[in-house]
């Protein structure tokens, strides 16, 4: 037997199985330390989220029972800071939809028409030059946007209107659309690029022009992507902090007039904390109601546009 | 033939229409361009004139002439590291775990789904989450250690996902190839994945990092104080960032401080700009690598 | 005999992509009322040839066409020539069935509509579809979506679409290389039909399918720089019984490709 004949010393087989068992039992518990540890990373996020829920429930419990909810979400007069004391939310509510409003009318036809012109038009050179320079717009400090808009945008447009206040809602709410039309454009831009070549060509292949190809067959192929980055742009928006806190003022209002003083919900966060306000007064418990209706807002917002995204996704 | 004609009296139409959106497309595109160099010339002509060494080695001062920015280059220069210290190893550790960790189950949906969620939450609430838990709860106080953790927090979502799509371009042979060598799923990560993933985790980690380091809002909750006349030397040390600083200046209506608001703007674009090019350069790098 | 008259015709046609010429001077007659099958090994430039007779290369950048494609005795790559009018009078039918994520009767419509013959639009769809051997199988689910379909029946569809147009001239780029045995029978019934009214041009790489349902028979091979050319062209008994080069007998004996 070719066995018998082999020499237990020249095949030390007992020796290497020993030592690669403990190879195998050391790498074993490396792993399961590693997958813990990583395990505890993700966590991370969710504590987060768990942190943002209970922190802004918690304060906003306090502020309710110091003030009716049904002052909060039906009143339409905010003066916390000053004597008689109103908490109605809505003129925080207008001032955001307001801004957050001009904001989308400017950036949904300028950021979809880039988009088309993007996926469609542009040959190669002059995506190189325009898709960066997208980029750096959207990276731009939105601080330094809310100078634009209170130091140029402003005096450009009280030529046109001279009885405009200098705070406004319409600079502020222009220079968001500007600082959001990246996010359109870019997300519908993604969404045009992945619609198949070949519907394309069938539609060339019918005799469509190249407006009609995109219009017709690409963008409807595209919708849920479109629409989704359209909300995404708008939450975007309503979130928005500095640009509102440097240009919109600090005057609730409910008002439809772009032309008014306004104050944004974010905006009034900004305004009390600004102040330092002390722990545990109303005012203080005020930036965080405030904060909860921002966040669900935003938080409606962005699960409406994932489940759009997954509901109406072309299978082409 | 009658559809011929149609066709024919179409035409004319059409092709003026496509004419009209083409220009107005491209327009459109430029937009952008346009803006940007508005925005730039705009900032440039306000605050060049201002922009000195004094300037940039001054504390802040009620008489803009001895203004400066040295407090908030040091705090924004603190909490950048300190934000970069905390949200990479948290951020690269929860991309893997859930690219190449975590079974396909409820959970990893949920944490997935929660990301993406959180991605989206506006920053002030970042700002309040970071007040009431690391200011107060946890007694940070108005600090250096708190701003960084808050910037941590609302960064990891946009780390996280960008760290993701890095991965997930890592192609899938790789992988197997080494698991059939008989490699260790750390292994694998370690020798394998990480190492082709690491110029797309950093491009995107630079970006996300760019974006927290020029957001004002939640540095706003958590530390509102300008006038500080001393350059913090721990974590623990009460700050300032370049964004409060050029706030501040601009909610002042003296002419004057709207300059230095101006010229505090140059220097923080200029920061963040060399951030960008850095994250592109490194981008454009590996791209031609990977096309070769 | 009108059937001999050309509907197509290349003239030293080249096709080049930027430096790399991907046609090298291919001329032939496509006659109306017969099916022209492009045969030849993958890659020779078969489909590119077809994409020259709508002109659907303008589409690719950097891509140039040299020599001449005359259609109805014109040339249709002549200065001031339409592309547009080009596509809507020579129909094309691709690869894979492409229908739009439309509702079927979008899809029959749209050619109508973009190019604004909105006219009696329900009776040229349902022309179309009939045409097509459609009609009966959707007529009750006319605004379910197309994506429905089976992938025969797609096929079909795409071919209606473009029979609402009422090209004169057919192009169909192996039209049924995504299909199962029984789904590509029906459409080569179909194109049998049509080609009483239609001049059709099909590249395949099925020679069974070449030898079944076409008239005239091209070969293409590519040359030694990559370039595709023309071999051999003449009526399809001829060429698959008694080939003139040599290379097309190796060719259909299945000695290569």
């Amino acid at each position: 037997m070719l066995s018998g004949q082999l020499n237990p010393q020249e095949f030390p087989v007992g020796e290497s199985f020993s030592s690669l068992r403990r190879i195998r039992q050391w790498s074993r518990l490396r792993e399961a330390v590693i997958n813990r540890l990583l395990f505890a990373c993700a966590l991370v996020s969710i504590f987060t989220t768990i942190g943002i829920v209970v922190m802004l429930v918690a304060q906003t419990v306090g502020f309710f029972s110091k003030v009716s909810p049904l002052e909060f979400f039906t009143g339409t007069k905010w003066t916390p800071l000053f004597q008689p004391q109103h908490f109605g939310v809505l003129p925080l509510v207008g001032g955001t939809l307001l801004t957050a409003g001009i904001a989308i009318l400017i950036a949904l036809p300028i950021g979809l028409a880039s988009a088309v012109y993007l996926s469609e038009y542009a040959r190669d050179k002059v995506r190189r030059v325009v898709k960066p320079s997208l980029e750096i717009l959207a990276g731009i400090p939105t601080v330094v946007y809310g100078y634009f808009a209170l130091t140029f945008v402003t005096p450009v447009l009280r030529n046109v209107f001279p009885n405009m206040i200098v705070f406004n809602a319409l600079s502020a709410g222009l220079v968001m659309g500007v600082m959001i039309i990246p996010m359109v454009s870019s997300l519908s831009e993604d969404a045009m690029v992945a619609v198949p070549r070949s519907l394309r060509d069938a539609a060339y292949g019918l005799g469509a022009t190249r407006l009609e190809v995109a219009t017709r067959v690409v963008m409807p192929a595209a919708v849920s992507g479109i629409v989704a980055a359209c909300i995404l742009a708008l939450s975007r928006a309503v979130g928005e902090t500095m640009i509102v806190a440097i240009a919109a003022g600090s005057t609730p209002k409910l008002t439809l007039n772009p032309l008014e003083s306004i104050q944004t919900m974010t905006a009034y966060i900004v305004q009390i904390s600004l102040g330092e306000t002390p722990h545990g007064t109303v005012e203080y418990y005020t930036i965080f109601a405030v904060g909860l209706l921002l966040f669900i807002m935003t938080l409606l917002m962005n699960l409406f546009s994932q489940w759009f995204v997954r509901r109406y996704r072309e299978k082409y | 033939m009658k559809n011929s004609a149609v066709f024919q009296q179409n035409l004319k139409v059409r092709h003026i229409k496509e004419r009209v959106h083409r220009t107005l497309m491209s327009l459109a595109t430029l937009t952008g361009i346009i803006v940007l160099t508005l925005l730039l010339i705009d900032v440039l002509k306000d605050g060049a004139g201002w922009l000195d060494w004094q300037f940039i080695t001054s504390y802040p001062s009620r008489k803009p002439a001895e203004a400066g920015l040295l407090s908030a280059l040091f705090g924004t220069l603190w909490i950048m590291v300190l934000t970069a210290l905390f949200s990479l190893p948290i951020g690269i550790g929860t991309a893997i775990y859930l690219e190449e960790y975590a079974p396909d189950n409820r959970l990893q949906r949920l944490i997935q789904t929660n990301i993406n969620n959180l991605a989206g939450v506006p920053s002030i609430v970042y700002g309040l989450l970071g007040l009431s838990l690391f200011v107060q709860a946890l007694a940070m106080g108005r600090s250096i250690l708190a701003g960084a953790l808050t910037l941590t927090l609302m960064s990891l979502p946009v780390i996280i996902i960008a760290a993701q799509e890095a991965i997930r371009s890592v192609p899938e042979g790789h992988r197997l190839g080494a698991f059939a060598l008989g490699a260790t799923r750390w292994q694998v990560v370690r020798n394998i994945v990480l190492p082709q993933a690491l110029p797309g985790i950093l491009t995107g980690t630079i970006l996300a990092m760019s974006r927290a380091i020029g957001e004002a809002a939640p540095m706003i909750a958590i530390s509102a104080l300008v006038y500080l006349t001393f350059i913090p030397i721990s974590p623990l040390d009460r700050f300032t960032v370049l964004p409060i600083q050029i706030f501040n200046w601009v909610s002042r209506p003296q002419e004057d401080f709207q300059h230095l608001a101006a010229a505090g703007i140059i220097v923080l674009l200029i920061v963040l700009l060399s951030m960008n090019a850095i994250a592109i350069i490194l981008r454009n790098r590996y791209q031609k690598r990977t096309e070769e | 005999m009108e059937s001999n008259i050309a509907s197509l015709e290349a003239r030293r046609l080249e096709l080049w992509y930027g430096r790399f010429q991907a046609l090298r001077d291919i001329s032939m007659v496509i006659p109306r009322n017969r099916i022209t099958a492009i045969i030849g090994p993958s890659g020779c430039g078969k489909s590119s040839l077809l994409r020259c007779f709508n002109r659907m290369n303008d589409l690719i950048p950097g891509a140039i066409v040299k020599g001449e494609v005359l259609f109805n005795g014109r040339n249709i790559y002549a200065a001031g020539v339409d592309p547009t009018e080009v596509r809507y009078r020579i129909g094309m039918v691709f690869q894979k069935p492409n229908p739009f994520p439309k509702s079927i009767f979008e899809n029959v419509a749209f050619g109508l509509k973009v190019n604004g013959i909105t006219d009696n639009l329900e009776e040229a769809v349902e022309q179309a579809l009939h045409r097509a051997a459609l009609w009966d199988e959707v007529k009750d689910r006319l605004l379910k979506s197309a994506m429905e379909l089976s992938g025969g029946q797609q096929q079909r569809l795409c071919i209606a679409r473009a029979l609402a147009l009422k090209p004169e001239v057919i192009l169909m780029d192996e039209p049924c290389s995504a299909l199962d045995p029984v789904a590509t029978l029906k459409v080569e019934d179909l194109m049998r039909n049509l080609a009483e009214e239609y001049a059709i041009i099909i590249v395949t790489h099925n020679m069974q399918q070449a030898a079944r349902v076409s008239d005239m028979a091209a070969f293409m091979m590519m040359q030694e720089d990559r370039a595709g050319a023309l071999v051999e062209y003449g009526p399809t008994s001829q060429l698959f019984t008694n080939p003139k080069d040599k290379r097309t007998e190796d060719y259909i004996t299945g000695r290569f490709g």
